[in-house]
């Protein structure tokens, strides 16, 4: 059943300050609507509990990517688009700009944000994974003032957050220390476009001397949150990757994952795609070794 | 600030003149455009943001309308499919499509239109491969892609030598 618009209130302050004096007012009674990529989604559907929304779209303060010599701070309201068309992004996070690039299509991906997708809290989001495997920093803002948090500890169980009712996120930080990584995204799904993945996966490797001196695995559509393997990663770092460490490796990823049957695939199924896409990326990673 | 169950005026820029309308902040921009401006053109296929039927440009950027709660397109600048034509002169899109046989039903085809007009005004010699990406969000269920893709080659081929 279609929602019907006047139940709903929605407001447009044209300021953060603003919207976060409201929400510290009345603390988990408005939601945040930014470009409504998953919201407007819901209230088609005659879904959204929410009936009081306030509008984050292009606020000035969310949608600017800052870069210094050691980070980039890329605020909430940044769209999927700003990230494909960032040259530092790009360059530096490219797992970031691959989940940006095959996240919904064009239109979706001019209005979708990454703060929006952190929130909403998919298991299945394309770009988080590649902010597990960064590391992420995210910079929350109240009228309480500002905290930060790793986004390893955000999500706290399935659409579960550590966000408190009166927060926004405001920017997500990103270190500039991962040149000379190898990286290594895949999404798997019925088409790149407009498809939702059975399962997504970004990784990023090093290697010296021959063993694996860093590694970092993330997936989605496997468990209730954005997964990082760390059982998986511990498995390979400081060793040579060889075929025996590599079924290894399969073997503890599959472990790991609590993939479901839904719509979209079966458990069986995504459990055989971890593995293999594991095994691709450590092949991947040692050819990058031996050839470097 | 309060707004339930008042309709705000709300200005938008749509095909170049400026409209006011008094809608609900959370009223899609598609049905303000369909029903109170009048402007049927873009078309509401799934409504959930998968299909690109109602593609419109808001500010310059490819949008599925259907997403878009009116109050967002406060003071932007819409293009419908309506807004492309010069009078009695298609837009070189349009006459392509003519041209290659890239509608059937044509319930598709504005949004399809719109998402090309936005790759080609990024991207002045696309090839079949940025087609291809830059449609990737509007499906078409009656023809296959092949001649939407060509009409769009076709456009931007005449646009470069124009």
């Amino acid at each position: 059943m279609r929602s019907d618009p006047s139940d709903y209130e929605l407001i447009a302050p044209d300021s953060l300050s603003a919207v976060v004096s409201l929400l510290a007012q009345q603390p988990g009674e408005w939601l945040p609507i930014a470009g409504g990529t998953d919201v407007m989604v819901q209230y088609a559907a005659g879904k959204l509990p929410a009936r009081k929304l306030v509008s984050l779209w292009n606020l000035p303060e969310l949608r600017q990517i800052e870069v210094s010599p050691v980070d980039v701070l890329i605020g909430a309201g940044s769209t999927y688009t700003d990230l494909r068309e960032h040259t530092v992004v790009g360059g530096e996070f490219p797992l970031l700009a691959n989940a940006a690039q095959w996240t919904g299509a064009i239109a979706n991906q001019n209005r979708g944000t990454v703060g929006g997708n952190i929130v909403n809290a998919s298991p299945a989001a394309d770009s988080l994974p590649a902010l597990l495997v960064y590391e992420a920093e995210l910079i929350l803002v109240s009228a309480r003032g500002e905290r930060r948090v790793s986004y390893l500890n955000f999500h706290t169980g399935y659409k579960k957050t550590l966000l408190a009712p009166d927060e926004l996120i405001r920017a997500v930080r990103l270190e500039r220390r991962f040149a000379g990584y190898f990286a290594y995204s895949r999404k798997v799904g019925a088409r790149n476009a407009q498809a939702i993945s059975k399962v997504c996966i970004a990784a990023l490797g090093k290697i010296a001397g021959g063993v694996v001196e860093d590694i970092r695995i993330a997936v989605g559509s496997v468990a209730p949150t954005p997964l990082r393997l760390r059982d998986t990663e511990r498995t390979v770092k400081g060793k040579a990757v060889d075929v025996a460490l590599v079924d290894q490796a399969r073997q503890v990823a599959i472990s790991e994952i609590h993939p479901i049957d839904d719509i979209r695939s079966t458990s069986a199924y995504r459990s055989a795609v971890v593995a293999n896409l594991v095994a691709e990326f450590l092949l991947g990673l040692n050819a990058r070794g031996k050839g470097a | 600030m309060r707004n339930l169950g008042a309709q705000p005026e709300i200005t938008l820029t749509v095909n170049g003149e400026e409209k006011m309308v008094r809608a609900y902040p959370m009223e899609r921009l598609l049905d303000v455009l369909r029903h109170q401006l009048g402007l049927t053109g873009a078309k509401e296929g799934c409504g959930e943001g998968e299909c690109g039927s109602c593609s419109v440009l808001m500010d310059g950027a490819l949008v599925n309308s259907c997403l878009v709660p009116v109050l967002q397109a406060q003071g932007a600048k819409i293009t419908t499919i309506e807004g492309l034509a010069q009078g009695p002169l298609l837009h070189q899109l349009q006459q392509a499509f003519l041209d290659c046989g890239g509608a059937q039903c044509g319930i598709c085809t504005p949004g399809i239109i719109m998402a090309a007009c936005h790759l080609l005004a990024r991207t002045t010699r696309p090839t079949r491969e940025q087609i291809n990406q830059g449609l990737s969000g509007n499906l078409c269920r009656c023809t296959g892609y092949t001649q939407i893709c060509e009409a769009v080659a076709q456009a931007a081929a005449q646009g470069r030598a124009e």
